[in-house]
């Protein structure tokens, strides 16, 4: 067993606090996890965006967590204790938080918070997401032109309108490319079970699925899929590491560029109320390397998609779409506005099964 | 709805390696209840298990030293709540809850370096011409060997209990553990060695999760699996046989409900992943209603300390 | 030779200082594992323990959260005990938390927007009855097909987070939500939210709930019949069939209260503190619960002081982790630690160390 990497991250995390109680007054940003920073997904990418900042001002910032915050009542706690204890900015990084957030913000009108994938503003509360649609646009193209079997297994979470939308935007762009496709979507009803999803990416190469994509945080099915030799989308974090033959790419959650710049913002007093929504462009959305598996053209079609979204040529949702049941959606040419795409709960023609609720 | 597509040969391969973990804890928790100790620690010698097989893989390169490891991790721990049920006589169940939750923490704090890291392959077992049979090939012959070894730990469970002095010795301690030292067996000592035995199986449970299922390391991994393995000694009422029965049926199950949502089943979602818990619970009514033989085996001491008071 | 010996009577004198003695074990066997994570354990010690009832800073906040972060432990464990007292297992009080919340919440959400001040008492009525009604499941299969207890109860857990989950997303999902998965905040429904009752305490009736039930189980176990009962069925349960106990009553009894009273621990939080049903609205206090009840021996008084201390180490932990960067991990195995030693302790109370020769058999 190694402690030693332990003990000296533990060193140097003393060392940083005896430095910052040195510097006249550092800026102190708290972030409240759901998860543990170990669970190699959601968590873990919204800490390794703390760590960012750290890197970013060094002493002159202080940064603190609590890992594994349940949503309710103990949130609203620990917020309560930070914003007491002197913190100036607070990140609350889960969609459950939202209304203990906004609670929270109205005791404390000097702090200022920042919450991550809800609806809910104030004066000092703004609240951030990731178009994370616009990645999977991108990996259900690459799908769509790469499955042999004509079968995408897609492992999916809740069926709440962050994952409708993502399964929506995949689906949609393979099917673009490929008429033949078929979208199998399991929903394991969990954001983190390893084993669990480990069942569900085998009974979907069972099923005769060639590629995978998930809306879950574990690399379980990534794993399952090197195993046995198909190809997978990597997901939260670039899980090169566990399908070396298999990822082709990775959705990767990139908070850095936006917790280093709100946190600027307030050093120099121009933090404001916003309602962010990022994609590809600024860098919210970043993917890992393209795989050599996939071939010269559809890399460039892919690259060239992904251009085409950042500048804004391209929106990912653009009619003429027609829902499940074969009502019209959008026109030819029209595209989606934010505030269908954010309460999104229907599938796109073409899509077989039903969304549970 | 395709249900063509769900081939059962496939299904079945599928749920022995889904039903390994809980099979192997369960095993293991079987043989500590039948020595009269109900220890509800299992979820967190499992995790124990997990990260100190993984760790020891990762160190040393090789897979079967990591499943050592685990084995020895959980054991390890067990014995902990050991000392303090034997020794200290405090209460069963809470140590035991106690025990899990020390082991989540211990183990994500051993584990934090070993978060994204990727472990040694384990290797399925080749049996060149058996595993080309139809049917029965992919089912028996194409597992990697812990599969098998849970197997054969079955049969040796089953065969200790019924069959041998040892077997004999550990239930009277679980059945009447004042008669069992009244006639000279060390009560203390045999539950102790049953302890550690429920934690290395645990442990190997674990292992077999981090290295072969999933095969990585992060916190909170083993995600409840141990909960279910101690439903499973319940529902077998404490019969090695039946022990595998439901590990299989359990898994089966799951398995099954996710394949059926992959093959486009218009049952809806919600009701499918519940089935696994309903339907255990079903078929233990089942087998529970006849009286006759009622689900009276439980160890007679099961939970209850034991002092030594002459 | 270190040898055990039983006290005729538990010592008074050693049920008062093990406690005592256990924390103070604890603190040094958890500085140690806070030294070698690199903190300094006596900061971590005091922020743990000191910190959340007396710092100048945060103490006058932190103190009223104890109540709310004990009151369903204290709640949930006082209906455990009884059974628990019996020799009837009930593990699965998380579920039957999550089913009381679900019936509650349900009831409000019938009633809205509607004002009326039998609101409240309905929910209350319908979140006991939910609790209940999914702890009879159990117990009517115990009594009519003899299926255990424990097994059924454990697996509906699951089954009612399953529940919970699909309610999130459906049938009680806030119209106004956009879409989001989780009901109306019962905060902003006057007549049905549980607010504090007076302002800055901390005292919400779920905490007047968890009181109260502490008086009735003491009351119950002391002086009534069927707290005899109870344990005389723990204690010698052959002497109890003679006495004319029916155990098929007392299983329904003890499984039904501990489900009513679990079911009242979730719906006071979900109309309280927690506000909203929820994808994981749960977040285990039926399963710490039952770590209440034995460490409070069992007692309605010692439930309530443990339920107290549980709830020190939850928020003294978080202060941990923001103020000094201790993981979330070391502190559960701190808490580990400490029920370890509180466990361990009780041997003191119940026996006799002697040290010298062992005694011929």
């Amino acid at each position: 067993m190694n402690f030693k990497p332990l003990v000296a991250g533990a060193a140097l995390a003393l060392g940083l606090a005896t430095s910052a109680t040195a510097q006249d007054d550092p800026l102190k940003v708290g972030f409240v996890y759901v998860g543990p920073v170990g669970d190699y997904g959601w968590s873990y990418e919204h800490n390794e965006g703390r760590l960012a900042v750290e890197e970013a001002f060094g002493d002159s910032v202080e940064t603190t967590f609590v890992e594994s915050v349940p949503e309710g009542a103990d949130a609203e706690r620990v917020m309560t204790q930070m914003a007491l204890s002197g913190h100036d900015l607070i990140f609350t990084t889960s969609f459950g938080y939202m209304d203990a957030t906004v609670a929270v913000a109205e005791k404390f009108p000097d702090v200022k918070f920042e919450h991550a994938t809800g609806y809910k503003r104030a004066d000092n509360v703004s609240t951030y997401s990731a178009r994370f649609y616009e990645g999977r646009a991108v990996i259900g193209h690459i799908a769509g032109k790469m499955t042999e079997s004509n079968v995408v297994g897609y492992i999916a979470s809740f069926p709440i309108p962050e994952v409708v939308r993502g399964i929506n935007s995949a689906y949609l762009h393979a099917k673009k490319v490929n008429p033949d496709v078929e979208f199998r979507v399991v929903w394991v009803y969990t954001w983190f079970d390893p084993a669990k999803e480990a069942d569900a990416a085998q009974a979907l190469i069972d099923q005769g699925a060639d590629i995978l994509m998930q809306h879950t945080d574990s690399t379980a099915p990534m794993t399952i899929a090197e195993e046995k030799g198909i190809l997978a989308f990597g997901q939260a974090s670039d899980m090169i590491n566990f399908g070396p033959n298999s990822q082709l790419t990775s959705i990767i959650d990139n908070w850095a560029p936006y917790y280093v710049a709100r946190t600027q913002a307030v050093m120099d007093g121009t933090w404001e109320s916003t309602d962010t929504w990022d994609g590809i462009e600024p860098g919210m959305v970043a993917f890992a390397a393209m795989s050599d598996k996939i071939p010269a053209d559809v890399r460039a079609e892919a690259e060239q998609m992904i251009e085409d979204i950042k500048s804004g040529a391209y929106h990912p949702f653009t009619g003429p779409i027609n829902k499940q049941d074969g009502s019209a959606w959008l026109g030819d040419g029209e595209t989606a506005d934010d505030g269908t795409l954010a309460g999104m709960n229907f599938y796109i023609e073409g899509l077989t099964g039903e969304i549970p609720n | 709805m395709d249900l063509s597509s769900i081939d059962p040969i496939l299904l079945i391969a599928a749920l022995m390696v889904a039903a390994t973990p809980i099979l192997l804890a369960a095993l293991g928790e079987l043989v500590v209840e039948k020595a009269g100790v109900l220890n509800l620690g299992v979820e967190g010698m499992m995790i124990t298990g997990a990260i100190c097989g993984f760790a020891v893989a990762v160190e040393t390169g090789n897979p079967a030293l990591g499943f050592v490891g685990g084995a020895a991790g959980g054991a390890a721990l067990s014995l902990i709540f050991g000392i303090l049920t034997q020794f200290l006589l405090s209460n069963q169940v809470a140590t035991g809850l106690a025990l899990t939750l020390f082991g989540l923490g211990i183990s994500a704090l051993i584990g934090q370096s070993y978060i994204g890291v990727k472990p040694p392959a384990t290797t399925d077992l080749s049996f060149p011409i058996l595993s080309d049979i139809p049917v029965v090939g992919p089912i028996l012959f194409q597992h990697d060997a812990m599969v098998y070894v849970s197997l054969g730990l079955v049969i040796a469970v089953w065969y200790l209990l019924k069959y041998t002095r040892v077997g004999l010795v550990l239930r009277a301690v679980g059945e009447n553990h004042d008669a069992a030292h009244a006639l000279g067996y060390k009560v203390v000592r045999i539950r102790l060695a049953a302890i550690a035995f429920g934690g290395a199986c645990a442990g190997l449970g674990g292992s077999y999760l981090s290295l072969v299922r999933v095969p990585q390391w992060t916190e909170g991994m083993t995600a409840g699996a141990g909960w279910i393995a101690l439903a499973i000694v319940v529902f077998a009422s404490w019969k090695a046989g039946r022990v595998l029965l439901g590990a299989y049926l359990f898994g089966g199950i799951t398995v099954l409900q996710l394949n059926l949502q992959a093959a486009g089943m218009k049952i809806p979602v919600e009701y499918l992943s519940m089935s696994p818990y309903l339907i255990t619970i079903l078929v233990l009514v089942i087998m529970s209603a006849d009286k006759s033989r009622a689900a009276l085996n439980a160890p007679a001491s099961l939970g209850r300390a034991f002092h030594a008071s002459s | 030779m270190i040898k055990l010996e039983k006290r005729p009577e538990p010592s008074r004198h050693w049920a008062y200082a093990t406690p005592l003695l256990a924390v103070l074990a604890t603190m040094i066997a958890g500085g140690i594992l806070f030294a070698a994570l690199g903190k300094d354990p006596f900061v971590a010690i005091r922020t743990i323990f000191w910190d959340p009832l007396f710092n100048d800073q945060f103490a006058a906040f932190s103190r009223p959260q104890l109540l709310v972060k004990a009151g369903p432990l204290i709640l949930i464990a006082i209906g455990l005990s009884l059974g628990f007292r019996a020799g009837i297992w009930n593990i699965g009080a998380e579920g039957q938390y999550i089913v009381g919340a679900l019936c509650g919440a349900g009831v409000a959400l019938a009633f809205y927007p509607l004002e009326e001040w039998y609101v409240f008492p309905l929910m209350v009525l319908g979140g006991a009855l939910g609790g209940w009604a999914w702890a009879m499941i159990p117990g009517i299969l115990r009594t009519q097909f003899n299926t255990n207890e424990i097994l059924v109860s454990l697996l509906l857990v699951y089954v009612a987070e399953q529940l919970m989950a699909s309610m999130a997303l459906g049938l009680m999902r806030n119209p106004d939500g956009g879409g989001f998965p989780g009901s109306r905040n019962l905060g902003d429904y006057p007549a049905a939210y549980n607010a504090e009752i007076i302002a800055g305490t901390g005292m919400h009736w779920g905490v007047v709930a968890a009181f109260i039930a502490v008086i009735f189980a003491y009351i119950l176990l002391n002086r009534h019949i069927m707290g005899f009962n109870i344990r005389l069925t723990g204690q010698a349960p052959r002497a109890a069939r003679f006495s004319g106990v029916k155990p098929n009553r007392l299983i329904l009894f003890c499984l039904g209260t501990s489900g009513a009273l679990a079911g009242l621990a979730g719906l006071f939080e979900v109309a309280g503190p927690a506000g909203q049903i929820t994808i994981d609205f749960n977040v285990g206090y039926g399963f710490t619960a039952i770590i209440v009840a034995f460490l409070g021996r069992l007692h309605p008084a010692g439930i309530l002081l443990a339920g107290l201390l549980m709830a020190l180490t939850y928020i003294g932990g978080e202060l941990a982790q923001f103020m000094l960067g201790l993981p979330a991990a070391a502190i559960q195995a701190f808490q580990g630690m400490l029920l370890f030693f509180l466990l361990a302790g009780d041997v003191l109370t119940n026996y006799r160390i002697r040290i010298g020769r062992a005694e011929v058999a």
